[in-house]
């Protein structure tokens, strides 16, 4: 078969994008189909899955650990925003040109680097109720010991401080990289017409850091849905639940120890990606946005 | 600049920010300071209940030495190694393809591969994690390093792919005009012209990737099973459970599985700070 110069040319793009499209479809687009199937179905993994229309559903409905997991998911993604402003306030603390200032900032950057189950594990020492640096502190002044992670009311804000710590460290360098291409112009007009300080920021600055705080948001909003290492390594979920989120819950039913609950699973990660969908959607209508500009 | 350089304010604010910038540094590493000075520490003080005052002994290499040669976590970084590096090539290989096709010709579908790829690169693994093991056992991938790798390799192509595409957007197009003219095979032009130029981009995405792939514990623990195949985020894990209350050896397992990222981004510092905030600066 011949082709002409323009299949050719209409066919040379596919041939470079074959390997990418295949294996993210057969890996990506393809399973994200299947498990939106098989939230309908009852499976154990092994014996062929049974078709149970909303079943799955209904269950969700009336599970409690379910509604747990979901508000747990809300005070996520709630508190896990607070990692943009702490990060915007440590990038401003460290915009400066003062000896050793680089090191100081790799040195700022450091949780980040390190895997969440290395930050786990420091945490859940840290909280450690008999000997932990946490408790020692807090006994300086005068007070009991707590034991966070064995404490159902405190449990989801204590493994989320362990979250804000790398999450912080990634908004910074966001904001460090934005602060670098703010306009010394700009700045300088702003000082002319009287802004100091907190209007500064506010009116000249953080306008221009828009581009970095849209990726901050971005990521922290991923990072805190798919937030499942922390409470792997930290609670597993509990005291009795009452750390669990979508992800971590998906994953105990799909592989639990009494038997795996495939389709039950599949039903929980449905939610969770329609959640994440909201905001993949508006993340796409931005790029879309923006692509038609350029 | 902003904030004004400390430079143009009073002697009062430049010794109190010399001051202040170690402090808060030192706060805000204080974890890790804590699980370095454990790891040094001899068992003793542990069961003693010293876990914050003075160490009774400074033992500069014995716990690291126990958990390397005494412990899984030697075959755990290994197998790390095996699963991150062909991880790296292949992600990072692909999406200089699909980059270089997304940035560079013009077809009607070109904008929706392109958001496909965004897109699954946000989706929660969860939603992926049932058929992706399936798959993986019937490929007879399950606990095997390969399962890992090219399910790695698929997934990280997203990311990789948005990268490459943006970066060989913002390169000249001449150039790619003229090696048309001149009579150049598309291959000649991807591989001779563009690739070279791809250098920085490659960097930064390699070294993303390694940590990326080198902290994965999710993956691990959903494909692979076995202690033998098991990279070391799994395997920290599943110390832990045999150390209980053993925070020396805690510690010192975890720098040693905290290294290779630690060392990758130190060594390659500008690259992996351009590619975590690519799209930071323009609007």
């Amino acid at each position: 078969m011949m082709l002409t110069t323009q299949q050719k040319r209409a066919l040379t793009p596919w041939l470079f994008m074959a390997p990418g499209i295949v294996m993210f479809l057969v890996y990506v687009i393809w399973p994200i189909g299947q498990s939106l199937r098989l939230s309908f179905y009852q499976w154990d993994g092994l014996s062929p899955p049974t078709f149970i229309g909303w079943e799955n559903y209904i269950e969700l409905w009336y599970d409690p650990t379910f509604v747990v997991a979901l508000k747990n998911n809300v005070i996520w993604l709630v508190l896990y925003m607070l990692a943009v402003p702490f990060g915007l306030f440590v990038a401003l603390f460290l915009n400066q040109t003062v000896t050793g200032i680089r090191l100081v900032k790799s040195l700022f950057f450091f949780p980040f680097v390190i895997s969440q189950v290395v930050v786990g594990l420091v945490f859940a020492w840290f909280y450690d109720p008999n000997n932990g640096l946490l408790n020692i502190v807090i006994g300086w002044f005068g007070m009991d010991p707590v034991s966070i992670l064995a404490d159902e009311d405190l449990v989801t804000y204590g493994i989320i401080a362990a979250g804000l710590w790398p999450q912080t460290a990634y908004c910074m360098i966001l904001y460090l990289t934005g602060l670098n291409s703010v306009s010394p112009d700009v700045v300088e007009a702003g000082k002319i017409d009287g802004a100091r300080g907190w209007s500064m920021l506010w009116h000249v600055v953080l306008p221009q850091l828009r581009p970095a705080t849209f990726i901050a948001v971005v990521v922290t909003v991923i990072g805190a849905l798919r937030s499942f290492d922390l409470i792997a390594i930290m609670t597993q979920g509990g005291p009795y639940q009452q750390s669990q989120v979508l992800a971590y819950y998906m994953y105990e039913n799909a592989l639990s120890e009494y038997g795996y609950r495939m389709g039950y699973g599949s039903a929980i990660a449905t939610v969770l990606f329609l959640i994440m969908m909201v905001y993949i959607a508006g993340f796409l209508y931005k790029m879309y946005r923006d692509e038609q500009r350029s | 600049m902003f904030p004004e350089p400390i430079q143009k304010r009073s002697w009062l604010a430049q010794n109190l920010y010399r001051v202040a910038l170690p402090v808060a540094l030192i706060i805000w590493l204080l974890p890790l300071f804590a699980v370095m000075l454990t790891a040094l520490r001899p068992a003793g003080d542990i069961n003693a209940g010293n876990y914050w005052g003075m160490p009774s002994d400074i033992l500069w290499y014995e716990n690291f030495a126990e958990v390397i040669f005494n412990s899984e976590v030697g075959p755990y970084m290994i197998n790390s190694i095996k699963i991150t590096v062909p991880t790296m090539l292949g992600a990072v290989g692909i999406a200089c393809l699909t980059g270089y096709a997304l940035a560079v010709y013009r077809f009607k579908l070109n904008l929706f591969v392109f958001f496909m790829f965004i897109a699954g690169n946000f989706v929660p693994f969860q939603i992926l994690m049932v058929p992706v093991r399936d798959l993986t056992i019937q490929l007879g991938l399950f606990n095997s390093m390969w399962g890992l790798v090219l399910f790695h390799v698929a997934f990280q192509a997203g990311f990789c792919t948005l990268f490459m595409r943006n970066f060989i957007k913002a390169l000249p197009y001449d150039l790619i005009e003229a090696a048309r003219i001149d009579g150049a095979a598309e291959w000649t032009i991807f591989s001779r012209i563009v690739l070279p130029l791809m250098r920085p981009a490659i960097a930064a995405l390699c070294v993303l990737i390694f940590t990326f792939i080198w902290n994965d514990f999710f993956w691990a623990t959903v494909l692979i099973q076995s202690e033998a195949d098991m990279p070391v985020t799994g395997g920290l894990k599943a110390l832990n459970g045999q150390w209980v209350a053993r925070w020396h050896l805690v510690s010192a397992g975890s720098i040693i599985a905290a290294l290779p990222p630690v060392f990758m981004f130190f060594a390659m510092q500008k690259h992996f700070i351009a590619g975590l905030t690519l799209g930071a600066t323009k609007g």
